[in-house]
């Protein structure tokens, strides 16, 4: 016995590539023109809050500026009774799961017309979109996410959760632990992680050992995929692909979508443009940006009219307004509504 | 049933074991389940099938969101700490998640049915620090919890079915101490929450206690009876909700509060219960209220220290007679 084995694992890259003409003749029209439109509701709905902010509204705002293409490619592949697990930056997860404005702006501005009653704030949550709320704490909502799984693989039905997390939280300690169980027990859950490469104002390359975080599949016996996450097509395609593997029983999946955010991590960043981040370097990935890139796409393929398209952001515009003056206009909740909830059966009352 | 005598520990596995019977959407979940090291639910794949048990990692904090989320999408987990003390590697799940989930989605439908079986409580097996804490004060102070005592076989079989019927989060927490004690089982039906039993009538001294406490204040009255002195010995059950009218009604009629816990004094248990008491009670109480209490420290490791930190009877009954 003087043979003795070393074993050394190391990374395996395997890159192929797609035609996006194949893609986009793989869809139908309607789902192009729902991403796009989600897309650009998305954004009116950044320059909703943002009005909102200039009033003087109590409002927390992580802008999804730059990052709308992976939640709503990501979600137009999902059913009415698919869950989302979503997470802090921005509001694009809301409005692909059939959030609407005003529910969204008046929770924002804690109204009571607001989707969760005005108290969550930005945690948004919708049982009826089945978006399953949005945890302050970074990463707490991924081992949520591999739970509803869980429970979907215990009733055997073909539902999926689609769960999204930011770079920042793949440092989590639950990031690992989710992982680990979602593989272990093969449940349907669908990993995306928008990796917009700073944790806040660090970037990544000061908190994170790996600069690809799909690497960190790998350790948990899952395959990880890195795509462009500012492709609508690109991303519509491999996610949809994970969630069809998820929905057959096949087990979970980790994607990777490279990103920028345009914006300051919340609003109260003022230093993401020259500060932190060069302004070449934001500028760079603005000429990027994942609506002018479909935009283009639509009209190169022949899908859509720049008619068409013009009508699109012009009603986002009207819904946004409508939306702005509603959560203006709301109540704030009574005082008694405050205490309301913490129980499901009020009657025990502690 | 009456006279059939069963330990704490099997009463705790026969009400699982019935409840997961009547309810399908029941899973268990734990680190070594099927082996269990209190032997709670030793050999219950024998009882179910493998879908509905489920062998968890050490991953104490994921594990509890898991759990949380299963139970938001229609299964009732049951999920076993194997030591108290490794609650605090999930408070995040359980303290910021669970018991905040329902409030912060706007109600409605979000409910998160689910028991975290608190098991291995306390001192008994001499392991230190990491595995002899009492930690039910800790989750005491959030909103969106219940928290269950059970001191005895019959409670622990009744309150474990409420814990498993409640729509909300449950720490249900059983001690090492008692998991070997036998009783008997007065009735297949649940126990309320919030209900406390009086396990002693008496008029000189009021004695609030649970858990591991409770025996050891029944024992401890009982002798005092010998000498005449009638201690009523209040066992909560759950110390949320809290059964303060039952406090409160003592204390008018015996003027005196004494409260034994195992757990540490600072900010425990008792300091919330001696509070109320002097908030709603003071014109009754004709003494100062003591808190029995284990001492703040660390918990020593071995079976020969660890005794010596938590209250002794004697401790309990030197603390009536310096009342009387």
């Amino acid at each position: 016995m003087n043979n003795l084995t070393i074993k050394k694992i190391t990374k395996q890259e395997n890159c192929t590539t797609v035609d996006k003409a194949t893609i986009v003749a793989s869809m139908d029209k309607k789902t192009m023109m729902t991403i796009y439109r989600d897309m650009i509701r998305t954004r009116e709905l950044d320059n909703g809050i943002e009005e909102l902010l200039k009033r003087g509204e109590s409002i927390t705002q992580h802008s999804t500026r730059g990052q709308e293409a992976t939640p709503i490619a990501t979600i137009a592949n999902l059913r009415k009774n698919d869950y989302v697990m979503p997470y802090h930056r921005g509001w694009g997860w809301a409005i692909g799961k059939g959030m609407n404005f005003k529910e969204i702006m008046a929770e924002l501005i804690n109204k009571k017309t607001g989707s969760n009653r005005g108290r969550g704030g930005p945690q948004l949550a919708s049982w009826e979109n089945r978006i399953m709320g949005r945890p302050g704490i970074q990463g707490a909502h991924l081992s949520i996410a591999v739970g509803i799984a869980l429970s979907i693989k215990y009733r055997k039905t073909d539902e999926v959760v689609v769960c999204f997390f930011g770079n920042g939280s793949s440092n989590s300690g639950n990031l690992h632990e989710s992982l680990n169980m979602a593989s272990t027990w093969k449940v349907p859950v669908v990993f995306i992680v928008e990796n917009n490469l700073y944790e806040i104002y660090e970037p990544i390359t000061d908190t994170t050992s790996v600069s690809d975080i799909a690497d960190r599949a790998l350790g948990h016996g899952l395959e990880g995929t890195i795509i462009d996450g500012n492709d609508a097509f690109l991303v519509y395609k491999v996610v949809g692909e994970a969630i069809e593997k998820a929905r057959r029983g096949e087990g979970p999946s980790l994607i990777e979508t490279k990103t920028y955010r345009w914006m300051g991590h919340s609003s109260n960043d003022q230093r993401y443009y020259g500060g932190y981040r060069s302004k070449e370097e934001v500028d760079a990935w603005k000429e990027k940006c994942p609506i002018s890139l479909m935009e283009k796409d639509l009209i190169a393929f022949g899908v859509a009219t720049q008619a068409e398209l013009d009508e699109i952001q012009k009603a986002a515009v009207e819904e946004k307004q409508a939306a702005v003056q509603f959560a203006i206009d709301s109540p704030y909740p009574e005082y008694e509504d405050l205490l309301t909830d913490n129980y499901a059966d009020e009657k025990e009352g502690l | 049933m009456a006279d059939e005598k069963i330990t704490y520990a099997k009463a705790i596995r026969q009400a699982i074991v019935e409840e997961m019977h009547r309810d399908e959407n029941i899973i268990v979940m734990g680190q070594d389940i099927r082996q269990s090291v209190w032997g709670v639910t030793t050999g219950i794949d024998n009882d179910f099938d493998m879908s509905r048990i489920y062998p968890l990692p050490i991953s104490e904090n994921g594990f509890c969101g898991v759990a949380t989320g299963a139970a938001m999408t229609g299964l009732r987990p049951v999920v076993e700490f194997m030591y108290g003390d490794f609650l605090l590697l999930a408070m995040d799940a359980i303290c910021n998640q669970a018991a905040k989930y329902r409030y912060m989605c706007g109600g409605g439908e979000f409910k998160i049915p689910v028991v975290f079986r608190v098991s291995g409580t306390g001192i008994g097996s001499g392991s230190g620090q990491h595995h002899a804490q009492y930690p039910e004060s800790w989750v005491m102070h959030f909103p969106g919890l219940k928290i269950v005592t059970p001191s005895t076989a019959n409670d622990a079989y009744g309150l474990m079915k409420t814990a498993i019927r409640d729509n909300n989060p449950v720490l249900f927490f059983e001690y090492k101490q008692l998991f070997g004690k036998f009783g008997t089982l007065e009735s297949t039906e649940p126990i309320p929450f919030g209900k406390a039993k009086i396990t002693k009538e008496g008029s000189d001294v009021t004695i609030v206690t649970y858990g591991t406490a409770a025996p050891k204040s029944l024992a401890a009255a009982q002798k005092l009876e010998t000498e005449g002195i009638h201690a009523e010995v209040i066992d909560l059950r759950t110390i949320k909700p809290l059964d303060k009218e039952c406090i409160l009604k003592s204390v008018e009629k015996t003027n005196k509060l004494i409260i034994v816990e195992d757990s540490i004094k600072t900010g425990g248990v008792g300091a919330e219960i001696a509070a109320i008491a002097a908030e709603e009670a003071v014109g009754y109480l004709d003494g100062a209220i003591l808190r029995v209490a284990g001492k703040d420290t660390s918990m020593p490791a071995g079976k020969m220290l660890e005794i010596q930190v938590v209250p002794s009877e004697n401790d309990i009954i030197k603390a009536v007679k310096s009342l009387l």
